[in-house]
C-alpha cells in the first residue's frame, strides 16, 4: 500500500514541473490563441542560459535563475515583437511551421553550442535534501519546493490576469481582438509583453527541470507534449485547470512507472487520451474554444 | 424577324486543361520512361539516391494533401510511417508474407488503424491537433517499442533470407546481370517509382473529383463550405484514412530498403514529418507542383549540405521560417504567378466563347 501511496506523492510533486511546463503555453495560448511548437525548446534553452550564468559569474542555480530573468524576459519580448508578431492573422499555418522551424534551430543551436552531452544544474544540499513522513515515505524538499513555485507562479498569473490593467488588456485582446483595438489596445506590445512574461514562466520551469534530472539539447519536443497534455486535460483558458491537468499527468506517471518502469512516459500519454475521448473540453474548461 | 440580326449566344463550358499542362503530360510519359528504364544505365548509388527521392515525393504529396488541403496540419505522420514499417517487419518475418504483398497489406492495415486514431485526434483543432498527432505518434513508439518480437526497444534487422527472396528478383539478376542486393535495390527502386506515381495520380484525381471540390471549399473557408453542404468531418476523416494508408505503404517501402528498424528512427519526427514539411513549404503547399519541386530542391540541399550536420538543419528551419513569412505560397507559387504555369490542371476555369 505504502508504494503505492508514494507514488501518488511523488506524482503530485513531479505534476508541480510540469505545471510549470504548461503554464507559460497556457498563458500564451489564452491571450494570442498562438500554439508555440518551440516550447519545450525554450524551457531547454532557458535551462542552458542558466547554467552559462552560473558557470561564468560562479553563482548558484538559484541566484543564476534570477540574474537570467530580465535576460529571458528581453528575449521573449524581442521574439514576438520581431518575428511571431507577423504570423498571427487568419491562418493556421504561418504560426505552426514557424514555430516549429524555431524548434528545430533551437535544438540545433544548442547541439552546435554545448554538445548533446548531458548537463545539470547543481545546487548542492538541496538537491538530496528530504522530509521524512514515515519510515517508508520521503517527500524530497526540491520537488516540494517546484510545486510550491508552480502554485506561486499560477497564483501571481491569476493576479495579473484578473487585478491588474495589463491583465484587462489581455483579457480585453483574448475575447476579441477588434474592438480591443478600437479600445486603443497596441496589441503588438502586449503580445509582446505576453510572451516575455512566457519567458520568465519558462526559465522558472527551466531551473526545476535542471535540477530534477539530466537535460541535453534534444529533450525540448518531449518537454511541449506534457505541457500540452497538463493544459489539454485541465481544460483550455484555466490557470488552476492547468495546475490540476499537471498533476493528472504527474500522477499518471509516476502510478504507470509503479506497474511496470518502461510504461512511465506511456502511462502519462494514455491518460491524456482518456481524458481527451471522454471530456474532450478537459476537465475544467473556462474557454469558449 | 428573318432580316432581325440573330441574338448573340454566349456558350459556358467548364475547363481544367491549359496548354502548358498538355505539354507537361507529354513530357510526364518521357520522363516516366526514362525513370522505367533507369536501373538499366545508372549506377547503384544514383539508384538508391532516386529511391530516397521517391518516397520523400510521395510522403510530401500526403501532408500536402493533409495540411494544404483539408487543413489538418499534423506533425505525426512519422506514426505511420513507423506503422507501416513494423507491419512490413511482422508481416514477412513472423506471417512469411512476401515483402512487396506485404508493402500492400501494411497500407491496408494503417488504414483501419488510422480509424480509430482519427476519432481521438478529432477532438482537437487546429494548432492542437498538430500537437495531438504527434503525441499520438509518441504514444505508437512506446508501444511498438514494447513488442519484444520486433527487437523492443533496440529494434531488428531483416534476415537476407526475407530481403534476398523479394518476388523477381532472380529474374533482375539475369536480366541486367547484377548482384543479389543491386537488384534488390532495382526492384525497390521500380516499387518506390511506382508508388511515387500512384500517390500523385491519387492526389490528383481526388482533388479533380467531387471530393477534391469539397476540399478546396474547405480550404477556401470551412464555414462556407459547410454552409454549401459539404460534410466537413467527413471529408477530413476521408482524406486523414486515405494519406494513413498511402504513408504505411511508404513506410513498409522505406524500411524494405533499410533493411533494420528500430523505434527511435521508424517514428522520428525529424526525419518522416520535419522534413517533408520543409519540402511542402519551400515547394508551395496547396499545389501538386510544389511538393515535387520542394522534394527537388530538398535532395540537392541534402546531397551538399547534410555534411555540415547541425548547421544545416538550422539553415532549413530558418529557410522555412524565411519563406512561410515573405513568400507563403512557396518556390512554385512564385513560379506560376510570374510565368503563369499550370502543370496539373485542377483549377476549374470558367471559359465564355461569344459567337454570332
Amino acid at each position: 500500500m505504502t508504494v503505492w501511496a508514494d507514488a501518488l506523492i511523488q506524482g503530485i510533486l513531479l505534476g508541480g514541473l510540469y505545471a510549470l511546463f504548461a503554464a507559460g503555453l497556457s498563458l500564451i495560448f489564452g491571450i494570442m490563441r498562438l500554439v508555440n511548437l518551440a516550447h519545450g525548446d525554450l524551457i531547454v534553452l532557458a535551462a542552458f542560459v542558466i547554467l552559462t550564468l552560473a558557470a561564468w559569474l560562479g553563482l548558484d542555480p538559484f541566484a543564476a535563475t534570477i540574474a537570467a530573468l530580465p535576460i529571458m524576459f528581453v528575449a521573449g519580448f524581442a521574439l514576438q515583437y520581431l518575428l511571431l508578431n507577423r504570423t498571427l492573422g487568419r491562418d493556421l499555418l504561418p504560426p505552426l511551421l514557424v514555430t516549429f522551424g524555431l524548434s528545430i534551430i533551437i535544438e540545433n543551436g544548442l547541439l552546435e553550442l554545448f554538445s548533446a552531452d548531458s548537463e545539470r544544474l547543481h545546487a548542492g544540499a538541496i538537491e538530496t535534501a528530504s522530509i521524512m513522513l514515515s519510515s517508508e515515505i520521503s517527500i524530497g524538499v526540491a520537488p516540494l519546493l517546484t510545486l510550491g513555485s508552480a502554485i506561486a507562479v499560477i497564483f501571481v498569473l491569476n493576479f495579473i490576469f484578473y487585478r491588474t490593467s495589463l491583465g484587462r488588456a489581455f483579457r480585453a485582446i483574448a475575447d476579441d481582438l477588434e474592438i480591443a483595438q478600437l479600445m486603443g489596445i497596441d496589441h503588438p506590445r502586449i503580445f509582446s509583453v505576453a510572451m516575455g512574461l512566457c519567458f520568465i514562466v519558462v526559465t522558472i520551469a527551466a531551473l526545476y527541470l535542471g535540477m530534477r534530472a539530466n537535460f541535453d539539447p534534444t529533450i525540448g519536443p518531449g518537454r511541449l507534449l506534457y505541457a500540452f497534455e497538463a493544459v489539454i486535460i485541465g481544460g483550455l483558458g484555466s490557470f488552476w485547470g492547468t495546475l490540476a491537468g499537471g498533476i493528472i499527468l504527474g500522477v499518471a506517471q509516476t502510478v504507470g512507472a509503479q506497474i511496470n518502469p518502461e510504461w512511465q512516459i506511456l502511462a502519462g500519454h494514455v491518460a491524456f487520451l482518456a481524458v481527451l475521448i471522454l471530456k474532450p473540453r478537459g476537465l475544467f474548461p473556462r474557454a469558449a474554444d | 424577324m428573318t432580316n432581325a440580326n440573330p441574338m448573340p449566344t454566349a456558350q459556358y463550358r467548364i475547363e481544367t486543361k491549359t496548354r502548358a499542362s498538355f505539354a507537361a503530360s507529354v513530357a510526364a510519359c518521357l520522363l516516366v520512361a526514362v525513370l522505367l528504364a533507369l536501373p538499366a544505365f545508372a549506377a547503384r548509388d544514383f539508384i538508391e539516391d532516386m529511391i530516397f527521392v521517391f518516397y520523400m515525393a510521395a510522403l510530401a504529396q500526403c501532408w500536402n494533401l493533409l495540411a494544404g488541403y483539408a487543413g489538418l496540419v499534423s506533425v505525426g505522420q512519422q506514426a505511420f510511417v513507423g506503422l507501416g514499417g513494423y507491419l512490413l517487419f511482422a508481416l514477412t518475418n513472423i506471417a512469411a508474407i512476401d515483402p512487396l504483398i506485404a508493402i500492400v497489406l501494411a497500407g491496408a492495415i494503417s488504414a483501419v488503424f488510422a480509424l480509430p486514431t482519427a476519432r481521438v485526434v478529432f477532438r482537437l483543432r487546429g494548432a492542437y491537433f498538430a500537437i495531438g498527432t504527434w503525441v499520438v505518434a509518441e504514444v505508437y513508439r512506446l508501444v511498438f517499442a514494447q513488442f519484444k518480437q520486433l527487437g523492443g526497444g533496440t529494434g531488428m534487422s531483416l534476415p537476407p533470407s526475407i530481403t534476398n527472396e523479394v518476388f523477381g528478383i532472380e529474374w533482375i539478376k539475369t536480366l541486367f546481370g547484377v548482384s543479389t542486393p543491386a537488384s534488390r535495390d532495382i526492384i525497390t527502386y521500380w516499387v518506390a517509382l511506382l508508388l511515387a506515381i500512384a500517390t500523385l495520380a491519387l492526389v490528383y484525381f481526388i482533388l479533380r473529383s467531387r471530393l477534391g471540390l469539397a476540399l478546396g471549399a474547405i480550404r477556401d473557408s470551412e464555414h462556407a463550405a459547410e454552409s454549401v453542404g459539404v460534410d466537413n468531418d467527413r471529408v477530413k476523416l476521408g482524406i486523414y484514412v486515405i494519406t494513413a494508408a498511402v504513408t504505411g505503404m511508404i513506410g513498409a517501402l522505406i524500411y524494405l530498403q533499410k533493411a533494420r528498424i528500430s523505434p527511435d528512427a521508424a517514428f522520428s519526427v525529424l526525419d518522416w514529418t520535419a522534413y517533408v514539411i520543409f519540402i511542402v513549404v519551400i515547394g508551395g503547399i496547396g499545389t501538386i507542383e510544389g511538393p515535387m519541386l520542394g522534394t527537388i530542391v530538398f535532395y540537392l540541399m541534402q546531397r551538399n549540405l547534410a555534411g555540415f550536420g547541425a548547421w544545416y538543419l538550422i539553415l532549413l528551419g530558418a529557410l522555412a521560417i524565411a519563406v512561410m513569412l515573405f513568400a507563403p505560397k512557396g518556390l512554385w507559387g512564385y513560379l506560376s504567378e510570374r510565368y503563369r504555369l499550370v502543370l496539373f490542371p485542377i483549377r476549374r476555369r470558367l471559359v465564355v466563347k461569344n459567337s454570332n
